[in-house]
């Protein structure tokens, strides 16, 4: 068996690259032994992720890792763009708010599907926003 | 892109969607099937999902539209076919189909339409 690949970059500057982020998740969701139900939760939510990327920050890079901890394993992935950041995080990640024409889930939902997330923004600072899920 | 194919069984739309979507695909769908529903004057829409692995606000803010497109020319729009992982990750998402009718497969959604068929004829 070939070891998994430890890190993967992809840039987001279009429709497919949303599509080309899902897929690389759920390959790594797999080397990292995530449930079924886990793994289409964490492609599910950097799915939502990757299209604020697009849609909101105008377009930036997807990382996504391969981790492992003791006996568990997990996968990270963070989305980072060098768009107009949110200044109100609070605001932005209540269900249901959008600034667009979103449904307004994409974060709020994203944090509940994942273990770890954390948001790096602010307004004309970009933005940042890192999940983690782990194997059980 | 890819169209995705939408076939006709009776008086039933049925688009059996088989791609990774990319929004483009999803929003192509929703246009191709107002059409048809328009232009064969169908009286029920199936979206078969049983191959489709994520649903994300975007592709399921889809089924809703869908089912409230094709409610302006009378037809009903029933959503088959969701896996598991799919139908628990969309409750912790947070999006509730609402109105958008759902069945375990194509038959039991073909059942569904026939019915309210029954019930609206007579
Ligand atoms: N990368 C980003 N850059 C700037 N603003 C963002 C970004 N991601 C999210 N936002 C803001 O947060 C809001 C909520 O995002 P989200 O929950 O995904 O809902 P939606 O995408 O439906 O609007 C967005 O409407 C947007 O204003
Ligand atoms: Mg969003």
């Amino acid at each position: 068996m070939t070891p998994p690949a430890a890190r993967e970059e992809i840039p987001i500057t279009a429709d497919e690259d949303v599509v080309r982020v899902r897929q690389a998740v759920r390959s790594y969701a797999q080397k990292a032994k995530l449930s079924l139900v886990d793994q289409t939760k964490l492609v599910t939510a950097t799915s939502e992720l990757a299209r604020n990327t697009l849609t909101y920050g105008g377009g930036g890079t997807a990382v996504v890792e391969f981790l492992t901890e003791g006996r568990r394993s997990g996968v990270r992935a963070s989305f980072q763009d060098d768009g107009p950041g949110i200044p109100d995080v609070d605001l932005a990640l209540t269900d249901g708010w959008t600034s667009g024409r979103g449904m307004g889930l994409g974060l709020s939902g994203a944090r509940r599907l994942v273990d770890e997330f954390t948001l790096d923004t602010g307004a004309g600072q970009g933005t940042t926003v890192t999940v983690v899920k782990w194997s059980r | 892109m890819e169209r995705i194919p939408i076939l006709k069984i009776g008086d039933v739309l049925l688009a059996s969607i088989q791609i990774d979507l990319q929004d483009r695909d999803v929003l192509a769908l929703q246009e191709d099937l107002a059409e048809k529903i328009c232009s064969s004057g169908a009286r029920g829409v199936i979206l078969d999902i049983s191959a489709v692995d994520i649903v994300d606000s975007f592709i399921g803010r889809m089924f809703a539209t869908i089912a409230a497109t094709s409610r302006l020319f009378d037809a009903e729009t029933v959503v088959v076919g969701m896996r598991p992982a799919v139908a628990i990750t969309l409750v912790e998402l947070g999006l509730t189909l609402g109105e958008v009718r759902t069945a375990l497969d194509l038959e039991k959604g073909l059942a569904i339409l026939a019915a309210l068929g029954d019930r609206t004829d007579r």
